[in-house]
């Protein structure tokens, strides 16, 4: 394992094959100190890293509950403040944990401006219950919710927008990532704690099953997210795009690559195909990817 | 904090928040709403004075106010939070899970009724909604029982790690003036310690525990059954803690009860004809109640959870009524405390019957008692 290896999350969890969130967990690990409070939603990542008795994580962890990372860090948080103890404190959560129902919460958190960094696996999905749609899911996205069907092309609303809900709330550290750039994420970890204040960074996480995938294409949808314009590697720093997000030379491919290498997209006709294209198209604009 | 050991005559809900400031709590978290309002309004006004030095998070829900608190307990902290009726329900998922994380939490409840239809006053609705949530719970009858009961509850949670809430009826204790003694933070210290919890129990680098794993059937039933055990144990701990601290800080009483081991209290005559159970405020209306009832006596349930069913049985056995008056419905069934009562007391041979007063701050007068006595020897449940 060389350089990827991390004391932090041990081998012998027992996430799915292929898994793209246990690696940028790994990833994200990598840029962890030992004096580093981990907080987690409940969700797959909770789930097949913590079977009693036997846990993988070598950090200090805690679940309370799927809603209720975020105020549980500002607890943590306060009280290491009242002690004097200068632990670092990062919160891991699932779409569904952090799109849909702890959003309010992450708000309140967010307001009381506590320096926590808060890291967001997106699988689009809820992952752990079965892949039903999240506020997180594209339109278009064959879910169990959202069931394609006589009357139905999938998932009919569009992914919200929590980058730019995070940027709302005045975060000095918001970022964006995917599976397919360890490297990337481990930097923008590092950077979003070495940054004053709350952070917050999200990272595409392909779902094998969720996504219809093979268990050795995680990495390639994780890639072409980012190709295709639908998931740029996004960094801003106190409210600005920074320049290492901005590439004038980019070639972006065509969504269909991303697409159809998926199940929960297979059923798009290309007309539809056209309308993410155009999300994507958009993307490069804002961006100036 | 200025206070003193003397009697002052304070607001119930300003003799609280005095004692909790005096109990120097790390973090406190808390969210508005009527009647806890006053208690939660004095605490961040302490600080903002620079008369205490704990942590004091606005939350944006009552729900964010408890996981906050359950957050700074699990990294080690003394925490403290108040709220009713509404505010305890929405805080409902996070009571189960600090309980179940074996997290010693503090609450204040100030007891409100549950909407719909919306009310404000008081009554038990709210606290019986998170009857099996795992807490110890504790009820208060007047100011100074309320204060004693938050010392004494730091010092049940911190050493059962075993949350407690302690009930005071709003309105009637949270917003009424009394003569109380304040405990200062030097008799506090003596009888309770500074809260430190040992390595390996509480979030720490320096060693690294993993808290809230996931329990598959094999041992989530064990875990439970643990839970159930320790609770039910803590009775002995909480006359223990109970005496302890009535001899540190003993306070006058208008009324010397019979017998009184902090889980319930005895008052009337030795051998009662019929005796009434009750919790809470009401209880000092009884008394008064009883003043010309010779036959009739008031067993009082300071602890509701521990439930105090051996004490009970030994009070109920001898008599020919039992009275109990309760502030909650069961909708459906008989209200809480007497279903609780009655699965204790299979030796009793006499006539139960089963009282809901004061429902949504609904006025419990002397009259009102006298006739639920004189109604006594009919079995059955009614609303007065
Ligand atoms: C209040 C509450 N509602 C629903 C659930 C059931 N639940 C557990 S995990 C989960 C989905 C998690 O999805 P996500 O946050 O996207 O994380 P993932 O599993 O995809 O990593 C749901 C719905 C719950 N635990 N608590």
């Amino acid at each position: 394992m060389g350089k990827y290896q991390n004391h932090h999350l041990t081998p012998g969890h027992n996430a799915c094959a292929g898994c793209g969130q246990l690696s940028a967990v790994q990833a994200v690990m990598r840029a962890l100190t030992a004096d580093t409070i981990l907080v987690n939603a409940t969700g797959c990542l909770e789930v097949t890293t913590t079977a009693h008795p036997q846990s993988a994580w070598q950090l200090p962890w805690l679940h309370s509950l799927f809603e209720n990372a975020a105020p549980v860090a500002s607890g943590i948080k306060a009280a290491l403040k009242k002690k004097k103890r200068p632990t670092k404190v990062v919160i891991q959560a699932g779409d569904g944990g952090t799109y849909d129902i702890g959003l309010g919460l992450i708000s309140g958190m967010w307001e009381r401006g506590d320096e926590i960094l808060y890291i967001c696996y997106d699988t689009e999905s809820y992952s752990n219950t079965g892949i039903q749609a999240s506020g997180s899911t594209p339109w278009g996205a064959n879910t169990v919710t959202t069931p394609t069907g006589k009357n139905s092309s999938g998932a009919q609303q569009n992914k919200k927008d929590m980058m730019s809900i995070a940027l709302a709330h005045g975060l000095s550290y918001v970022a964006q990532s995917t599976a397919a750039f360890p490297d990337d994420i481990s930097n923008k970890v590092k950077k979003a704690l070495a940054t004053p204040g709350p952070s917050y960074i999200q990272i595409l996480t392909p779902c094998v099953p969720g996504w219809k995938i093979k268990t050795d294409e995680t990495i390639k949808a994780a890639r072409l997210a980012v190709q295709s314009g639908l998931y740029p590697l996004l960094e801003y720093v106190g409210g600005q795009l920074s320049a290492s997000s901005i590439n004038n030379n980019f070639q972006a491919q065509p969504v269909d690559n991303y697409l159809l290498m998926q199940g929960r997209y297979r059923h798009l006709k290309p007309k539809e195909i056209a309308q993410i294209q155009n999300i994507a198209d958009k993307n490069l604009q804002i961006y100036k990817i | 904090m200025a206070s003193n050991k003397h009697n002052q005559f304070l607001e119930g809900s300003r003799a609280i928040s005095l004692t909790v400031a005096n109990i120097q709590p790390d973090v406190i978290s808390a969210y508005p709403i009527t009647p806890q309002t006053h208690i939660v309004e004095d605490l961040a006004k302490f600080q903002a004075d620079g008369q205490a030095s704990y942590e004091y998070l606005r939350a944006e829900s009552e729900f964010a106010a408890a996981s906050i608190v359950l957050g700074a307990s699990a990294a080690g902290g003394r925490v403290y939070s108040a709220t009713s009726s509404q505010g305890l329900l929405l805080m409902m998922e996070v009571l189960y899970n600090a309980a179940g994380l074996r997290l010693p939490l503090v609450m204040t409840i100030a007891n409100r009724a549950v909407g719909a239809p919306i009310n404000i006053w008081n009554d038990h609705s709210d606290a019986m909604a998170m009857r099996d949530a795992g807490w110890i719970m504790l009820f208060a009858e007047n100011h100074q029982e309320a204060v004693d009961w938050h010392v004494i509850a730091y010092k049940l949670a911190e050493s059962l790690n075993i949350p407690v809430a302690i009930n005071v009826d709003g309105f009637i204790i949270t917003h009424s003036h009394e003569n109380v003694i304040i405990p200062d933070k030097k008799t506090i210290k003596k009888y309770l310690p500074a809260y430190q919890p040992k390595l390996g129990t509480y979030l720490n680098s320096q060693q690294a525990i993993t808290l809230g794993g996931f329990f598959t059937p094999e041992h989530y039933w064990q875990e439970k059954r643990q839970a159930d055990a320790d609770l039910k144990k803590s009775v002995n701990t909480i006359t223990k803690a109970y005496r302890h601290w009535k001899k540190l800080l003993p306070s006058p009483i208008a009324l010397k009860p019979r017998f009184d081991n902090g889980l319930v209290e005895y008052c009337g005559p030795s051998q009662p004809k019929t005796l009434i159970i009750a919790m809470g405020s009401m209880s000092g209306t009884i008394k008064e109640a009883l003043r010309d009832q010779n036959q009739v006596g008031l067993l009082k349930i300071r602890s509701f959870r521990p439930f105090p069913g051996r004490d009970i049985a030994r009070f109920a056995q001898h008599c020919q009524q039992l009275v109990i008056m309760e502030k909650a419905t069961s909708s459906g069934a008989y209200g809480p405390l007497y279903s609780d009562v009655m699965a204790h007391v299979p030796q009793f041979k006499g006539v139960s019957s089963n009282h809901i007063v004061g429902l949504g701050g609904h006025d419990i007068s002397v009259k009102i008692i006298h006739n639920i006595i004189k109604s006594s020897r009919q079995a059955g449940l009614r609303f007065w």
